[in-house]
């Protein structure tokens, strides 16, 4: 069984301390929660995460392996959803997704045309991303979850800008993934209702500057 | 040893020791060097008084290789072993180094103009000088280029280490241009040997220099710590005001 | 190696739906070089002489001109993050975009640098040679302008900034391309700055990727 598994890890933003000594253990098919005031690194957590930040201390583990002796392996096995919407206007929904699909290794012909019914937007495969509404894009960015192979999703805000069907549409999505025995991490501020998630509030870990400058004046 | 030298307050109680001991070397050096080089060594039988110029221009010439080569790997240091002082180092070195490349430059003109009868000529030396100059300041441009200084400093790093693989390439297509296009009629400067009554100021000013560069390194450096210390105080201080 | 056709393939295709990239940068190098006659006058002996120089220096400004856009686009929308997250490793990112820039790019200048050369009275001796020459150049433009596009990615004033960190260096590259030029105009073995030329377009090719990655890493943190 899989486990992704976070020790007493440190994430400094340029100069400013995040948070200190987060500890945090998803297991197969569980979903974490983190929620927190604005500016306690819900964002930034999920970034160390999937490797976008290195974290300023600690380790992030798989099964017990650290995750920094292999980025490739972890790459390939997690699916990051950020704030921005990755949408090109020139391509077309499906070429959109299409090309995610390649990238994954996945194939295209048999993956996207589901990916974009589970989310409801297969009516629009065809036209030009550049038609999308605000929703339909972040539906579109959304789709990628369905194409393929990631066991961990990373999902920071996934509900922004959706109205209430789709999601219920994603909440499905989750409820899929987890039991096929894949682990989600997902920020949010509207509540979106996973069975038996763990819930992780950033805030008891936020370090201040103060703090932070007593230390280093102690060490 | 870099560990020893990585802590910021380490160095701050290290560099105060050394700070003035390092402005006496200077001037006691460059006093020297000055005295030998104007008033007691002879004028050139060739290029007479101007001569003279060589003991600012050469000094000048090295410490704007030493210091890049100074900052390129403290760069590195910052960014392979993230060593906060290292980082501080590379920043501080480049305007120091830029302004020896342009003292090389000036004063190589100004050397120019009685020897070739010429501001600037597009000697191979001179060129690369230039291009050298060109560097410093694209890499001072790239580290205060960024909202974030974090940012700034770490790409800044990444193109001093680029840089300064390409300095030898630089050099060596701009010996190659300048052999093609070489008038025969200029004079190069490396040819008969130089009389050991010239040698000797002209090694106490590379060494003044030397040491004139470590000194406003380490003020500079010094300056930027406590910045960076005032920068902390002041975001303690808002948070609580924000409390 | 999907990774590397799918992201090539998808860039060319962005460029030939919302593409006028490549008819701009063409138009940029003959307005640069049609300047100088203007500039320098058109008597033909003057023109000849320096026309190596100025099609090499109009070259070079027209690959700096579209090297901003490189990783731009694909920052600002989020599209990097993904693919610094999707499989492919970065290096072979930075490379699959490298070559599409190159072949919308790089490939039209190639194609109309015999016609402009042309308009400069060229001696027919150099076309090959500046053909040559520029395949082997250009790619090595774009490579070492990879690496300055991911360093200026969201900074203040991109693009002048970009100018002020490549355009040094990519002096070696103008230097061996003309002397290529000009050795064959001269009647003298180009064989040399040829092979440089090709030496610095190998060592572009195993470093460039990586210190463009490195580039683009930190610009997502």
């Amino acid at each position: 069984m899989d486990q992704f598994k976070g020790a007493s890890l440190d994430c400094l933003r340029s100069t400013r301390p995040v948070f200190r000594g987060l500890d945090f253990d998803l297991p197969a098919g569980g979903a974490l929660v983190l929620t927190g005031p604005n500016g306690s690194g819900k964002s930034s957590l999920l970034r160390l995460m999937a490797g976008l930040l290195p974290p300023a201390g600690g380790t992030l583990s798989w099964n017990g392996e650290p995750v920094a002796e292999d980025p490739d392996a972890h790459r390939a096995r997690l699916a990051y959803l950020g704030h921005l919407d990755a949408v090109k206007p020139a391509l077309t929904a499906a070429e959109n997704l299409a090309f995610w699909a390649q990238l994954e290794g996945a194939d295209p012909a048999t993956a996207v045309g589901p990916a974009l019914d589970a989310l409801a937007i297969g009516h629009l495969a065809d036209l030009p991303a550049r038609f999308l509404s605000a929703g339909q894009k972040r539906r579109l960015n959304l789709a990628r979850l369905g194409l393929g192979k990631a066991v961990l999703w990373l999902l920071d805000e996934p509900a922004t800008a959706l109205d209430v069907e789709t999601i219920s549409r994603l909440r499905d999505l989750i409820h899929r993934h987890r039991d096929g025995g894949g682990m989600v991490a997902v920020s949010t501020h509207s509540d979106l209702e996973l069975k038996d998630a763990v819930n992780l509030d950033l805030g008891q870990y936020t370090v201040s500057a103060a703090r932070a400058a007593a230390e280093e004046t102690a060490a | 040893m870099l560990n020893y030298f990585a802590n910021p307050r380490r160095f701050m109680k290290l560099s105060g020791i050394l700070t003035p001991w390092m402005a006496g070397a200077t001037l006691i050096l460059a006093g020297a060097g000055l005295y030998l080089g104007l008033f007691a060594s002879p004028a050139d039988y060739q290029q007479g008084e101007t001569v003279r110029i060589m003991y600012v221009h050469v000094p000048a010439a090295w410490m704007a290789l030493f210091c890049y080569t100074g900052l390129a790997i403290s760069a590195a240091v910052g960014l392979i072993w993230k060593h906060p002082v290292a980082d501080v180092a590379a920043r501080a070195s480049a305007p120091i180094g830029a302004c020896f490349t342009f003292l090389a430059l000036f004063t190589g003109a100004l050397w120019g103009k009685p020897m070739w009868g010429t501001w600037w000529v597009w000697d191979a030396r001179l060129t690369s000088m230039l291009v050298l100059f060109f560097l410093y300041l694209g890499y001072m441009a790239l580290n205060s280029a960024f909202d974030d200084p974090q940012r700034g400093t770490k790409a800044s790093a990444i193109l001093a280490m680029v840089g300064f693989v390409n300095v030898p390439i630089i050099k060596f297509s701009v010996d190659w241009w300048n052999t093609l296009h070489q008038p025969a009629s200029i004079l190069r400067m490396d040819g008969p040997t130089i009389h050991p009554d010239m040698l000797w100021p002209l090694f106490l000013m590379i060494g003044a220099a030397t040491t004139y560069y470590l000194w406003v390194l380490m003020l500079r450096m010094r300056r930027d710590l406590t910045e960076g210390r005032v920068r902390a105080r002041r975001q303690i201080q808002a948070e609580e005001a924000g409390a | 190696m999907t990774g590397f056709r799918a992201i090539l393939e998808r860039d060319l295709r962005l460029a030939l739906r919302q593409g006028m990239d490549s008819v701009m940068v063409v138009m940029f190098f003959v307005i640069a070089v049609v300047l100088f006659p203007l500039g320098v006058g058109p008597e033909p002996n003057t023109l000849a002489r320096i026309a190596p120089g100025v099609l090499w220096v109009a070259a070079l400004l027209s690959v700096l001109l579209s090297l901003e856009r490189l990783f731009h686009n694909d920052f600002e929308d989020g599209s990097l993050e993904l693919m610094a997250l999707s499989p492919p490793s970065l290096e072979v990112v930075v490379l699959a975009k490298v070559l599409a820039h190159w072949l919308v790019t790089g490939l039209p200048l190639i194609i109309a640098a015999p016609v402009l050369a042309i308009l400069m009275n060229m001696p027919a001796d150099g076309f090959a040679l500046l053909i040559l020459a520029l395949l082997l150049g250009t790619p090595a433009l774009s490579l070492i302008g990879a690496v300055g596009a991911a360093l200026v990615l969201g900074s203040r004033r991109g693009g002048v900034l970009l100018a002020l960190l490549i355009l040094p260096l990519f002096i070696p590259v103008l230097i061996f391309g003309v002397g290529a030029v000009e050795a064959a105009i001269g009647g003298f073995p180009a064989r040399a700055p040829l092979l440089l030329l090709g030496a610095i377009f190998a060592a572009t090719l195993a470093l460039c990727p990586w210190g463009a990655a490195a580039g683009l890493r930190q610009a997502l943190e």
